[in-house]
């Protein structure tokens, strides 16, 4: 094996037609015509199974049929009514295991309607064409404050707006839309249709907004409470899990796969980001799928993701899985890192152990290694709550569980007048849809809490 | 292997697939195009008198399924707009061309014993082996006291007809017009007044739809839109009913029938042959797809016939006819109930709610841990049969006859029946 005395990470590795190419739209949208026929195939079942596997529960069969009977606005404003953000939901949702797996045309022909690939045709259509679908309720004269404007938070925004209440968000970052906005691949949501999202879903009124705000730093939950008469926390996950490996932090080539990504999302120019020639991806998820395939599409030579359990254990669906060996990324199954090798301070090589599982099932260390050569290393092998911004100087502490914060089922907190939703409760799965529901049943809970204590 | 050779009226056809009097016999080129594809026959675009007739620009309507495709169809053409002595002599020259395919030529002239004597004749000399009288067409031709404007008149029809074969020793077909109450009333017009045959039916007035950015029916002709003629997949069942009355009527009963009226496959035909029809004419499907389909009506009615044991299309021509009756005859004791068939069953739930909202309340849904599963409520259901139409999997639910121990019972015999005649 030849080295090289620094590690191969370069900007600009592919021509700027090349890298705008690789981050076109991975699904072009539906003409009339393909949606036409696309909503033929939908049997308008009863009772369908496909709603119940939405976390927002839309009416598919309903918006489907409107689709079919070119009622597109009426389409649009029936997914809308149950998942303000509809639109990114029908680029990002994992169909594939939600409302598309339980299509009842998988059991005899096992090929679903391409649901959400209608759902984008009908909100694109009523976003660039359609009058605006909401209005507010009579002002109740209550405040409420959002705190994280991602799906979670924007979603309650929304609903609470509707309802009547003015809602304040805030949010840490300079651009609302949270992972739509900084963690979702680049070629699912393109021409900064996260952007266009926020804006629509603001266009409400009644919603202002402060960005450059972080709680536990700019704000403070205790304040929060005091200021408004309700909170909805919406934080999502702040921190990333480490490898605990020696280096890690020293090590330069070493990095998150979720700042890195956050960058992508944000470069004007993603021919300036500088990207190894060789990369290792240590993860199992959909982050470690989007980090593999957008460094693979900026123009490294060999990806490697490397996840130590099977296929079916990945968080990833197979889809993603399929999507990620088809852009050219070496997928290894079945192994742990154990060692970071450096040279001159950069990691060079990252050493695995093979695993597998013993008797009682669990994920055991063979003893076997081998190393992976490599100028770059993401790890994404998960995100978790940082509770100190919410807990660190309150009077009173939230609960936690699992790490996260604890609410039921009506997404309320252990702390009067806080509700909580999106991927920083304990129930949270890494899904925008569920954030959305999450968010739109807080709002509705809010307002009752609101409405019953004039 | 079964043999499709039809002869109806004396005319000898390898198939009894005819094209229908209609654009894709308008011409030689047409015509013969179709002989190439294998077609048995054609019916000759409708002839007129000189000067041709002149058409508007904006002619077809159509209705759509979901999936796009053409399941209705209208026109508001006329008849032929070519010269007389030019199709007379392109017909002249398919026939020589094609001696063992079936030419007939539609006619529709104005209503004058001398207008039919001046035509026959002229048809005679090409050799074309029938007539048909086009008094179907129910738009344009009817305002100037033709087409369907005779065809509603029983007394016009059977003047006619008497008119053409007291002037030709051609066959004469009557092509009847289905905007009437009662078929039965022109075909036994066409009858005594000699006619050989009918043909039936010609379209229905229909306005196919409204554009309703212009408000106005389509076609649309400069803002405008008139009533056309109707036909296609969705008039079959008109057509089956029209056919059915004529062929159990006893007044016309054995009157050969060219059956007509969206036939696209060897199963429609095979349906139409079954209720009497001597050969089956077709048009909206070949405008649909072309001439090639007549490969699956042949092939296709050719197994079908092998399967049944059937040798010739006379060996089951007319084998429905007795099974059509009236309400009335019907066996009020039969029962039967849905049946479905779990395996087969996707869950869509269509058959619980067609039934829970619009009929009987007679299928139940049932969720186990999360599974549908769709149940027929056997003392609730009366055998409506919706389940099974709405069911989007083939042979899913299925109606079964159930043993009543009851005898046959009409409602002419039903003692719940208030009109009954008194036993003997």
């Amino acid at each position: 094996m030849t080295q090289s005395a620094t590690p191969d990470i370069a900007a600009g590795r592919l021509r700027p037609d090349e890298i705008a190419a690789n981050f076109e739209d991975i699904k072009p949208p539906l003409d009339r015509k393909k949606a036409l026929i696309e909503s033929s195939r939908c049997y308008f079942c009863h009772d369908a199974p496909c709603v119940e596997a939405c976390p927002t529960s839309i009416d598919i069969p309903n918006f489907i049929r409107m689709i079919n009977t070119g009622n597109t606005l009426g389409a649009a404003e029936k997914i809308l009514e149950a998942n303000i953000l509809g639109g990114m939901c029908a680029r990002v949702c994992p169909t594939e295991i939600l409302c598309e797996d339980k299509c009842v045309r998988n059991t005899s022909e096992d090929k679903p309607v391409n649901i959400g690939m209608l759902q984008r045709f009908a909100v694109d259509h009523l976003m660039e064409n359609g009058r605006y679908p909401f209005t507010r309720q009579a002002p109740t004269g209550k405040r409420v404050a959002v705190v994280g404007g991602g799906p979670a938070g924007l979603s309650c925004a929304h609903r609470l707006a509707m309802l009547g209440h003015d809602v304040t968000i805030f949010d840490a970052r300079d651009k609302l839309g949270g992972l739509n906005e900084y963690g979702i691949a680049a070629y699912k949501t393109v021409n900064n249709f996260a952007q266009a999202e926020v804006d629509f879903v603001l266009s409400i009124g009644g919603i202002s907004v402060k960005t450059g705000q972080a709680l536990g730093r700019d704000i403070t939950l205790d304040q929060l409470r005091r200021d408004f008469d309700a909170v909805f926390l919406g934080l999502g996950l702040s921190g990333v899990n480490a490898l605990g490996l020696e280096g890690e932090e020293q090590l330069s080539g070493v990095m998150d796969a979720v700042g890195y990504i956050a960058d992508l999302r944000q470069a004007s120019d993603k021919g300036k980001l500088k990207v190894g020639r060789k990369v290792v991806v240590i993860g199992g998820g959909n982050t470690a799928i989007d980090i593999a395939v957008q460094t693979k599409k900026l123009g490294a030579e060999d990806v490697t993701l490397v996840y130590r359990r099977a296929p079916e254990n990945m968080s990833a669906t197979w889809h993603e899985q399929e999507f990620a060996q088809i852009n050219g990324v070496k997928i290894k199954h079945w192994a742990r890192p154990v060692r970071l090798i450096g040279h001159n301070g950069a990691v060079k090589e990252v050493e695995f152990e093979r695993t597998a599982l013993d008797d009682r099932g669990r994920l055991v260390g063979t003893g076997d290694t081998f190393a992976i050569p490599c100028d770059h290393v993401f790890k994404a092998i998960g995100q978790k709550f940082v509770k100190d911004p919410v807990n660190g100087k309150a009077r009173e502490s939230l609960d936690l569980a699992d790490g996260k914060i604890a609410v039921n089922e009506e997404m309320k907190t252990s702390l009067a007048n806080v509700w909580a939703g999106g991927d920083c409760v304990a129930s949270g799965t890494d899904l925008t849809v569920q954030g959305v529901e999450d968010g739109k049943v807080a709002a509705h809970a809010i307002d009752r809490t609101l409405r019953g204590a004039k | 292997m079964a043999d499709l050779r039809s002869n109806f009226l004396g005319i000898k056809s390898p198939n009894p697939f005819w094209l229908a009097s209609a654009p894709p016999t308008d011409k030689e080129y047409n015509v013969v195009r179709a002989f190439k594809a294998g077609w048995g026959g054609v019916v000759w675009k409708t002839l007129g008198e000189d000067p041709p007739i002149v058409n508007v620009s904006s002619r077809y309507g159509a209705l759509h399924s979901a999936d796009q495709r053409m399941i209705g169809f209208n026109n508001i053409e006329l008849i032929t707009d070519r010269p007389l002595d030019v199709n007379l002599r392109e017909i002249k020259q398919v026939k020589r061309d094609w001696p063992d395919r079936a030419v007939v030529v539609s006619l529709m002239v104005p209503c004058t014993e001398e207008a039919w004597k001046g035509i026959l004749p002229l048809v005679e000399d090409t050799g074309a082996d029938a007539v048909e009288l086009n008094f179907g067409c129910p738009h344009g031709m009817s305002e100037r006291g033709m087409g369907s404007a005779v065809g509603q008149v029983p007394e016009y029809v059977g003047m006619v007809a008497k008119w053409c074969k007291q002037h030709t020793r051609m066959p004469v077909i009557v092509k009847l017009t289905p905007n009437i109450t009662d078929i039965r009333k022109p075909a036994r017009a066409a009858k005594e007044g000699g006619a050989d045959a009918v043909s039936l039916i010609n379209t229905i007035n229909s306005i196919t739809s409204i554009d309703l950015d212009i408000m106005a029916p389509t076609p649309t002709v400069d803002g405008k839109g008139t009533h056309g003629g109707y036909c296609g997949p969705a008039v079959k069942p008109i057509a089956m009913h029209m056919v059915a009355d004529i062929a159990r009527d006893p007044d016309t009963f054995g009157l050969p029938i060219s059956a007509i009226g969206g036939i696209a496959n060897w199963r429609d035909a095979a349906e139409f042959i079954s209720l009497s029809a001597g050969t089956v004419q077709v048009c909206t499907a070949a405008m649909h797809y072309g001439f090639k389909i007549v490969d699956d009506m042949i092939s296709g009615l050719t197994h079908w016939m092998d399967s049944k044991g059937y040798a010739t299309i006379e060996d089951f021509r007319g084998r429905a006819v007795p099974n059509v009756t009236d309400w009335q005859f019907l066996n009020i004791n039969y029962k039967s109930i849905a049946r479905i068939d779990q395996n087969k069953c996707i869950k869509c739930g269509l058959c619980h709610i067609a039934c829970e909202d619009t009929s009987h309340q007679s299928i139940a849904k049932i969720k186990d841990n999360g599974t549908r599963r769709y149940e027929v409520i056997e003392a609730e259901c009366v055998g409506c049969n919706l389940c099974a139409h709405v069911c989007p999997v083939p042979d899913c639910i299925s109606m079964v006859s159930v043993d009543t121990g009851k005898p046959y019972l009409n409602w002419t015999q039903d003692p719940r029946n208030p009109m009954r005649k008194a036993a003997e």
